[in-house]
């Protein structure tokens, strides 16, 4: 193919050959240098800012959570600092190998397994997921010896919560959990995004929930360079965190526990307020449960035994739970026969032992009735007649006018999440409950029950309370709270909780006056004279006794159900009558008649408020009902020599 | 030469006199930009950095002491002996990262791939050269089959990046002694008209599952990964969008020595070996980047210059191929570290951290420095 050439020729093909290869090169290197000029120069600026963006990292500082102090100052909720044990699972390559060797150094039990897999379905996989918690010493330096066997796994220490009195008033202080997928909602709905960057835990209920804004704080901010591992290499600068504030409460941790002892195995609620102010100071729903499972991620068999319990212990009664009021709803009623001129207070009636209306006998309890009966006495004695002509004469429509500016029938607003409204029941309420049109229909039966506490009424214990420390406090209605003051850490500042009434009802104090005498009588000499003989004070009070309805046609069974079938007690109670700095509400579910044990809880309360006497043994119930009295009495002996 | 008195000047005349004074200025300044870079990029290198290019620097002497005739007179013994080595590496040599490339002879371990790169195109030389006067098309072919031999030999350990490195120094010597351009420019086309389709048709043909017949897996994804880095943005195509990315925030100006943010946060892979480029760019700039360029095009300058000024057949070919191979290195890792050709394992020549491939650049340039004075002796 090539003819042979002089050396000439051939030099100069091959100088013709280097200086194409020579333009090959110049155009290559030229196309390098317009690389070089479109990266460096048209695209620097994007470049530059990805090369930022890799440099600068932002670390989220987590603030500490306030604490939740009694009024006393006793600390309710607190943290603690403790080792975890954490996995970042994108950075695993076999999640369960890790865990399996992990397990070989530190105590990883089926239970910590089922945990992490929940936890890991909740998180993203880039966040550290905690295997393990609350590591002891000897374990923490095991794993770090081996740490760089374990890319990916990191031991951190972390605060938690820890709330020092257990079950005592933890349907009050709520607890908090690890953030779910609707916390994450929530908080993003509300724009809160930013500030829950790095938070794991959010209140789940009760106070940790209500004021979760004020306990969480303000995540702090660290720029941090970065490497290409993720790893902070330096700090840039940084933005400290803000504590969360501490909540100081209106509630007495002691008298809380005199409430919560005072219930022993009984089920039910009390709630205690300060009729000044609306202050709860003691706020109880038995049985309880401990606040402290729930820290970690609460276990499948805590869960189940909580959730499943037929005793509900999740369940705040308190404020969630309506009952029927029966006879703590007289002096109501005969606020209302006074305020609204139907009755004055010492017209009497002649009681027969029952009402007639409509052809049918509405019984009294006391056969053949307590004679006459003006409104003093209709109280003390509790007589039925007088309320079920009473309630006939008010008619539905001027009960349940008079009785929702009291607050029945609608959440106080009392700051711990999960109230229910109760039932104030009347015409319109029927229309609205009921489907069918013969159900909707109000009937004149239906109001003379009303009367005396039981038919559709029904409310929650702290609705009940406050509407007592509103007729005790000259008619101020407060919306109740277990939070006084909001305390910034940083600054000291105490950010009060305004014990402004919402509303001041318009009754005259010779009315209230009638009414609360009659209740003092009921303590002296009437239905509660039993649990309150030998106070050395004076206090008012009202049983009551709701009636279960399930009863009607239903079997009795043996043992539990036949217990559970049983009237619900009652008792409402202030004191000191002369000026009143409590006002409380018990209910005793199944716990019959509310002289029987409702009374009794309440005695001891009121005794440890006013006297500082405090009982460790349960009230007693009626056949112990003498012994309970002469305990009280050696209670008083002591704490008054 | 006549017998002398013994004079230390005369030694240091003499110990100067076979290097090129402009060959090696540049080689200084690339040499600078290597320490300059390596103090930036892996600090503690530095001292293993002064070893290599003193052995480096004293190859390259060697080969310019010695003449042409003698150097070509090693092309038969060392390409029948790197084929030999090669030929050993795949029957025993060890396997590291899944490529049989090293052969222990209990001393080091030596890549006979490198040995290949000069043996190449001496030994093509050295053939042309016999047969001077008379080539025609079965040279080519006996040329072409000298060449296919290595190449297939390190094709099949797999290294991909040195059998076409080779292939290319060996190509280049072919391409000078005059192999038709009927032959080249279709192959030259079809290979143009295979890029671009395999860019046209990237999407398609970077699906799992397609297999791509001649070349191996990895392969397959380095050429995937050139055609959307972002693919693959934590593994290969990582490399190329940090290094862009170094590159294009240096700007104009650079973010000054020993201050990019890229390189010390350690996004760059490889940053003082295959991707010391980008720390160059990150740090030195545009500036920085275009004065590489221009020292790297004045190193080919003068090695075509002495190309075309050669005494014989067998220097020309030689010292044009390899300045050919001193621009295939310099065109391929800078077009790779920018984004622009596949990632191959082509080191950014005399800067690049490696001793191997240090010394058989320096010895080109010793080869180089040799033929430049045998012209002067010649012409003397």
């Amino acid at each position: 193919m090539t003819e042979f050439r002089t050396p000439e020729e051939e030099l100069g093909r091959f100088r013709r050959r280097v200086l194409v290869a020579g333009i090959v090169a110049l155009v290559c290197f030229g196309l390098l240098a317009a690389r070089f000029y479109y990266l460096q120069v048209v695209r620097h600026e994007y470049f530059h800012t990805r090369a930022e963006d890799n440099r600068i990292g932002l670390v989220p500082i987590v603030p500490t959570r306030g604490a939740i102090l009694d009024r006393n100052g006793v600390t309710l909720a607190r943290n603690f600092a403790a080792y975890t044990l954490e996995i970042t699972p994108s950075q695993v390559a076999d999640l369960d190998e890790t865990i399996d060797a992990l397990s070989e150094i530190v105590t990883i039990d089926a239970r910590d397994r089922r945990r992490f897999r929940k936890l890991l379905e909740e998180s993203r996989n880039f966040e550290s997921v905690p295997i393990r918690t609350r590591l002891d010493d000897a374990e923490v330096a095991r794993f770090v010896a081996r740490r760089y066997r374990f890319p990916g796994v990191e031991v951190q220490a972390r605060l938690f919560r820890d709330y020092p009195h257990g079950e005592v008033a933890s349907h009050v202080i709520g607890y908090i959990g690890r953030i779910n997928l609707r916390d994450q909602e929530r908080i993003e709905e509300r724009g809160d995004t930013a500030n829950y960057r790095g938070s794991d835990h959010i209140g789940k209920s009760g106070l940790e929930l209500s004021y979760e804004a004020e306990l969480h704080g303000v995540t702090g901010v660290e720029q941090v360079e970065v490497n290409a591992g993720g790893r902070a290499v330096r700090v840039i600068s940084r933005t400290p965190a803000a504590t969360g504030s501490d909540l100081e409460l209106t509630l007495d941790i002691e008298l809380q526990k005199v409430a919560e002892a005072a219930f022993g195995d009984r089920r039910g609620a009390l709630v205690a307020i300060d009729p000044r102010t609306g202050g709860v100071l003691a706020l109880a729903s038995k049985p309880t449960f401990d606040p402290n499972l729930f820290v970690d991620g609460i276990s499948t068999a805590d869960w189940n035994e909580l959730n499943d319990s037929p005793d509900h212990p999740l369940l705040n009664r308190a404020i969630f739970s309506a009952y029927p009021p029966g006879s703590t709803f007289k002096p109501f009623m005969a606020l209302a026969a006074l305020t609204t001129g139907k009755r004055s207070a010492n017209q009497a009636i002649a009681d027969p032992g029952y009402f007639s209306f409509a052809g049918h006998r509405f019984m009294d309890d006391k056969v053949g009735g307590h004679g006459t009966v003006d409104l003093h006495k209709s109280i003390v004695v509790s007589c039925n007649t007088y309320y079920y002509q009473l309630a006939n004469d008010l008619g539905i429509e001027g009960i349940a006018g008079f009785m929702a500016p009291l607050g029945f029938g609608a959440r106080t607003g009392i700051d711990i999440p999960g109230e229910a409204e109760g039932v104030l029941p009347s015409p319109a309420w029927k229309r609205g409950r009921f489907k069918k049109p013969e159900q909707q229909r109000w009937y004149g039966g239906e109001t003379i029950s009303v009367g005396i506490g039981q038919g559709y009424n029904a409310y929650t214990p702290v609705q009940l309370a406050n509407a007592l420390a509103t007729i005790v406090n000259g008619g101020k209605v407060f919306r109740p709270h277990v939070v006084r003051h909001v305390i910034d850490t940083a600054s000291g500042e105490r950010r009060a909780i305004q014990p402004e009434p919402i509303r001041q009802l318009a009754i005259k104090p010779a009315h209230l006056a009638a009414v609360r005498d009659a209740m003092v009588d009921v303590n002296k000499s009437g239905t509660g004279a039993r649990a309150f003989a030998g106070a050395p004070y004076s206090a008012g009070g009202k049983t009551g006794t709701a009636q279960v309805y399930s009863l009607k046609g239903s079997k009795y069974v043996a043992g539990r159900v036949r217990e559970r079938l049983r009237d619900h007690s009652w008792f409402i109670a202030y004191a000191p009558a002369e000026n009143p700095t409590i006002a409380l509400a018990v209910l005793v579910e199944n716990g019959g008649f509310g002289a029987q044990s409702a009374a009794p809880i309440a005695r001891q309360v009121i005794d440890y408020h006013l006297l500082g006497a405090r009982l460790d043994a349960p009230a007693r119930e009626d056949a112990g009902a003498a012994e309970a009295e002469d305990d009280s009495h050696a209670g008083h002996d002591e704490a008054t020599p | 030469m006549t017998e002398q008195r013994f004079s230390p000047l005369r030694l240091l005349v003499a110990a100067i006199r076979p290097i090129d004074p402009l060959l090696f200025g540049l080689l200084a300044v690339l040499l600078g930009y290597a320490f300059g870079l390596m103090h930036s990029a892996s600090p503690e290198r530095i001292a293993s950095l002064l070893v290599n290019s003193g052995v480096a620097v004293a190859a390259m002497w060697l080969a310019a002491r010695l003449s042409p005739q003698r150097l070509l007179s090693l092309a038969l013994p060392l390409y029948a002996g790197g084929v030999l080595l090669l030929v050993a590496v795949d029957l025993f040599g060890e396997t590291s990262k899944g490529a049989t490339r090293w052969l222990d002879i209990g001393v080091t371990r030596i890549q006979p791939s490198e040995i290949m790169k000069i043996a190449m195109p001496l030994m093509l030389a050295w053939y042309f050269q016999q047969r001077e006067g008379h080539i025609r098309l079965r040279e080519f072919v006996v040329a072409g089959a000298l060449l296919a031999v290595p190449v297939a030999l390190i094709l099949v350990q797999p290294d991909l990046g040195t059998s076409l490195l080779v292939a290319a120094a060996g190509f280049y010597v072919i391409y000078f002694a005059g192999l038709s351009w009927k032959l080249i420019v279709p192959v030259a086309l079809v290979g143009i008209v295979g890029i671009g389709a395999i860019v046209g048709f990237g999407d398609q043909l970077c699906q799992p599952g397609v297999d791509w017949q001649m070349l191996r897996e990895y392969q397959k994804h380095r050429v995937c990964t050139l055609l959307d880095p972002t693919q693959d943005p934590l593994g290969r195509g990582f490399h190329i969008i940090q290094s862009t990315i170094a590159i294009g925030s240096g700007g104009v100006l650079g973010k000054g020595w020993t201050e990019g943010t890229q390189t010390h946060l350690a996004f760059l892979p490889e940053r003082h070996t295959d991707f010391i480029f980008s720390v160059l760019a990150e740090e030195f700039g545009l500036l920085g980047a275009l004065v590489l360029l221009a020292t790297y095009l004045l190193l080919l300058l003068r090695g075509f210059f002495i190309a075309a000024h050669a005494p014989s057949l067998a220097t020309r070919l030689l010292a044009g191929s390899i300045t050919m191979i001193f621009f295939t290195y310099a065109f391929v890792n800078m077009g790779m570290v920018s984004g622009i050709l596949p990632v191959v394992g082509v080191p950014l020549p005399f800067i690049s951290y490696g001793g191997t491939a240090l010394v058989t650049l320096c010895l080109g340039v010793g080869i180089l420095m040799s033929i430049q004075r045998s012209r002067v002796l010649a012409k003397s």
